[in-house]
C-alpha cells in the first residue's frame, strides 16, 4: 500500500492475500494432509457497497466470511476493518470489534437461541456494550424490530414462533443492534423459500440505503447476487478467479468458471438486459495465457495452487491467468 | 398440541414431596423414636395400627426408621449429586466449548474415572476418610460425574457451531457468557435427566456403602444399613426389608419422573401461547 489513503476511498473492509489452511489427518495410518481452504484472497468494500463475493459450495466462501468476523484466523494474510486488523498486534478486543463488523446467517432455525426471547437476544448485547439504562435498551430494541419490518411487541416471543422470513429479520435486526457499518451476509436467503427471498432482499437494500450500511454477500445464487450488488468476485478452490463491476461480469464473463455458474441461472440475459438468451462469447485471456485454474478437473485442495494472476481483462474487470 | 396435565411431572413431583415432607416432619409423624425404642418383647412384629411397617429383629420402628432414614439417603444423594453435575457440567462445558489440550485433559479424566467401577473408588475413598456423612459427601460427589460430563461436552460440541453461539461471539460475548447463557440453557433437558437419574443412585451408592458397613454407622438410620440389618432375616420379617427397599424405588422412581416432568416443562417449544 502507499502513503496515507485518502479517507473518502478508503474501503471499510480489506482483505490481504487470506490463506486459510486446515490440518487434516487421512486415511488408516493418519497421514497429516492440508486443506487449502482459501488461497491468498483479497477483497475490498468501499463504504455503502455491496460486494458479492460468490461460489460453489466448498469454495472457501464462507470460510473467508468466518475469517473476516474474527471466528476463524486465518492462516496467514491481513484484514482490516475500518482500517483497524481483525488479528494479531494492535487488533481490538472482540467486543470492540463487535462495533464494527456484523454478521447474518443463512440457517435461519439455528440462528436463534430457541430459549431467548427475541427481546433478550437483542438487549443482551446493548447490556453488554454499556447500554444501562433498561428504557434506552427496550427503545432501541423496539426501533431494530420496527427496521426490520417487525412489531415491538414481538420481542416478547420465542424464535420457534417465528416463520424462516421472521427469524431471518430478528438474525438481521441482532446485526444492526450495535450499529456497525460493515454487514458480512453468509447467503441470507439461500435456505428460504422462494416467495420470502425478494422480501428479505429488498429489506437489505433499504437498510442499506436507509443506514449507509456496507455489505459483503455471500452467495452461491447468482440471480440473488445481481439485485443487490454493486460488485462481483467470483471464488473458485479457494481463489478468486474473477472480479469486477457486476455489469461487467455479468455481460462479459470470462472466466470459464464464471460463465459456467451464469449458464447455471435459468434465463441469464434477464440479468443482463440483453435479447439473447446465449452468452457472449469468451473474451480472450491475454495473449500467452490461460484462464487458471481449469474448471473441467475438480481442482485438489490439498495442494497449493499453481502460481497464477489476477489480470485486468477490462475496465473494472479482472480474471485469473497463468502463463502458457 | 395442547397438555393441559403433565402426568411425568406431576407424579414425579408428589413422590417426590411425599419422600421430602417425610424426611422433613419425620419426627412429627412418627411417635416411636428410630434409635432408642427398641422393644426386644415387641421385635420382628409385622405391621399394625401401632407399628406402620412393623418392627425389626431389635424391636424397632420399621416406619420410623424409613422416615428418618430419608433425612440421611436424601441429603446425601441431592447433595452428592449436585457436586458431580456442577464438576460434570464445568469440565464438560468448557472441554466441549474450548477443544484442544483442555478437551484431552478433561477426556483423560473422564475415561479414567468411567475405568474404575465409581463405587469402588467411593469405598477406596470411605477407607481413608472413615465412615461419616462427610465423608460420604465427598466419596460420592467426586466419583460419578463423568456421565454428566461426557453428555455435557457432547451436547456442546453440537452446539457450539450453531449460529446463535457463533452470533454471540461475535456481539462481542465473552467465552463463559456463552457458555452459561446460550449453552447451559439449550442442554439442561439432558443435564437435569442426568442429575436426577444421579440422585437415584448416589441414594443407592449410599445404600450400598451403608451396606458394606462404610456409609453411616449404626445404630442411626439409613435405608442402606436398614437393609443389610434385616437381610437375614428377609424369609421371615419381609417388611423389614421391603419398605427401606420401597423408599429407595420410590425416591428414585420419583426423581427420574421429575427430571423428565421438568425437561418438557422448561422446553418453550412445548409452551402453548395463548
Amino acid at each position: 500500500m502507499s502513503a496515507a489513503p485518502d479517507p473518502a476511498g478508503a474501503p471499510i473492509l480489506k482483505v490481504e492475500d487470506l490463506h486459510v489452511r486446515f490440518p487434516v489427518s487421512g486415511g488408516l495410518l493418519g497421514r497429516k494432509r492440508t486443506l487449502h481452504a482459501v488461497s491468498g484472497v483479497d477483497l475490498s468494500v468501499q463504504p455503502g457497497q455491496c460486494l458479492s463475493l460468490v461460489g460453489e459450495s466448498g469454495c472457501g466462501k464462507s470460510t473467508t466470511a468466518l475469517a473476516i468476523m474474527g471466528l476463524q484466523p486465518p492462516s496467514s494474510g491481513a484484514i482490516t476493518v475500518e482500517g483497524r486488523p481483525v488479528y494479531g498486534p494492535g487488533a481490538p478486543d472482540r467486543r470492540a470489534r463487535a462495533r464494527l463488523a456484523q454478521i447474518v446467517f443463512q440457517d435461519p432455525f439455528s440462528t436463534l437461541n430457541p430459549r431467548e426471547t427475541v427481546g433478550r437476544a437483542l438487549s443482551q448485547p446493548l447490556m453488554l456494550h454499556g447500554v444501562r439504562s433498561r428504557a434506552e435498551r427496550a427503545e432501541r430494541v423496539a426501533t431494530a424490530l420496527r427496521q426490520v419490518g417487525l412489531l415491538p411487541e414481538h420481542a416478547a416471543r420465542y424464535p420457534h414462533e417465528f416463520s424462516g422470513g421472521q427469524r431471518q429479520r430478528i438474525g438481521i435486526a441482532r446485526a444492526l443492534i450495535l450499529g456497525p457499518r460493515l454487514i458480512v451476509l453468509d447467503e441470507p436467503v439461500s435456505a428460504l423459500d422462494v416467495s420470502i427471498r425478494a422480501q428479505i432482499i429488498n429489506l437489505l437494500m433499504d437498510l442499506q440505503q436507509n443506514l449507509g450500511l456496507s455489505y459483503l454477500m455471500i452467495s452461491h445464487d447468482l440471480g440473488v447476487v445481481e439485485h443487490v450488488s454493486d460488485r462481483v468476485a467470483v471464488m473458485f478452490a479457494g481463489q478468486i478467479v474473477e472480479e469486477g463491476g457486476w455489469r461487467e461480469v455479468f455481460t462479459a464473463p470470462a472466466h470459464p468458471y464464471t460463465r459456467r455458474l451464469i449458464e447455471t441461472i435459468p434465463n441469464p440475459a434477464r440479468l443482463t438486459g440483453g435479447a439473447s438468451e446465449i452468452l457472449p462469447p469468451a473474451p480472450e485471456p491475454p495473449s500467452g495465457s490461460i484462464f487458471w485454474p481449469p474448471v473441467d478437473r475438480r481442482p485438489d485442495i490439498s495442494q497449493p495452487p499453481e502460481p497464477s494472476a489476477l489480470v485486468s481483462i477490462g475496465e473494472d474487470h479482472r480474471a485469473r491467468v497463468r502463463p502458457v | 398440541m395442547h397438555i393441559p396435565f403433565r402426568l411425568n411431572l406431576t407424579l414425579g413431583l408428589a413422590l417426590v414431596s411425599l419422600v421430602i415432607l417425610g424426611a422433613v416432619f419425620a419426627p412429627l409423624l412418627t411417635s416411636h423414636d428410630p434409635i432408642l425404642d427398641a422393644d426386644l418383647m415387641n421385635s420382628e412384629m409385622p405391621p399394625s395400627w401401632d407399628h406402620w411397617f412393623g418392627t425389626d429383629s431389635q424391636g424397632r420402628d420399621v416406619f420410623s426408621r424409613v422416615l428418618h432414614g430419608a433425612r440421611v439417603s436424601l441429603t446425601i444423594g441431592i447433595v452428592a449429586q449436585a457436586i458431580n453435575s456442577t464438576i460434570g457440567i464445568a469440565l464438560g462445558l468448557s472441554a466441549g466449548y474450548w477443544g484442544g489440550w483442555w478437551d484431552d485433559v478433561v477426556n483423560g479424566l473422564t475415561n479414567l474415572m468411567l475405568a474404575i467401577p465409581s463405587l469402588v473408588f467411593a469405598l477406596a475413598i470411605m477407607a481413608v476418610l472413615g465412615p461419616g456423612v462427610m465423608s460420604l459427601l465427598i466419596a460420592l460427589g467426586l466419583t460419578n460425574w463423568s456421565w454428566s460430563c461426557r453428555i455435557t461436552r457432547s451436547a456442546v460440541m453440537s452446539l457450539k457451531s450453531q449460529g446463535y453461539v457463533q452470533a454471540a461471539r461475535t456481539l462481542g460475548y465473552g467465552d463463559i457468557r456463552i457458555m452459561l447463557t446460550q449453552l447451559l440453557p439449550n442442554i439442561v433437558g439432558p443435564v437435569l435427566v442426568m442429575a436426577t437419574l444421579g440422585i437415584g443412585e448416589a441414594v443407592l451408592a449410599e445404600a450400598a456403602l451403608s451396606f458394606l458397613g462404610l456409609g453411616i454407622r449404626p445404630p442411626a438410620p439409613s435405608w442402606g444399613n436398614m437393609l443389610t440389618d434385616a437381610r437375614e432375616a428377609i424369609r421371615s420379617v419381609p417388611w423389614a426389608t421391603i419398605f427401606p427397599g420401597l423408599a429407595v424405588f420410590i425416591t428414585v422412581l420419583g426423581f427420574n419422573l421429575l427430571g423428565d416432568g421438568v425437561r418438557d416443562w422448561l422446553d418453550p417449544r412445548m409452551q402453548v401461547r395463548a
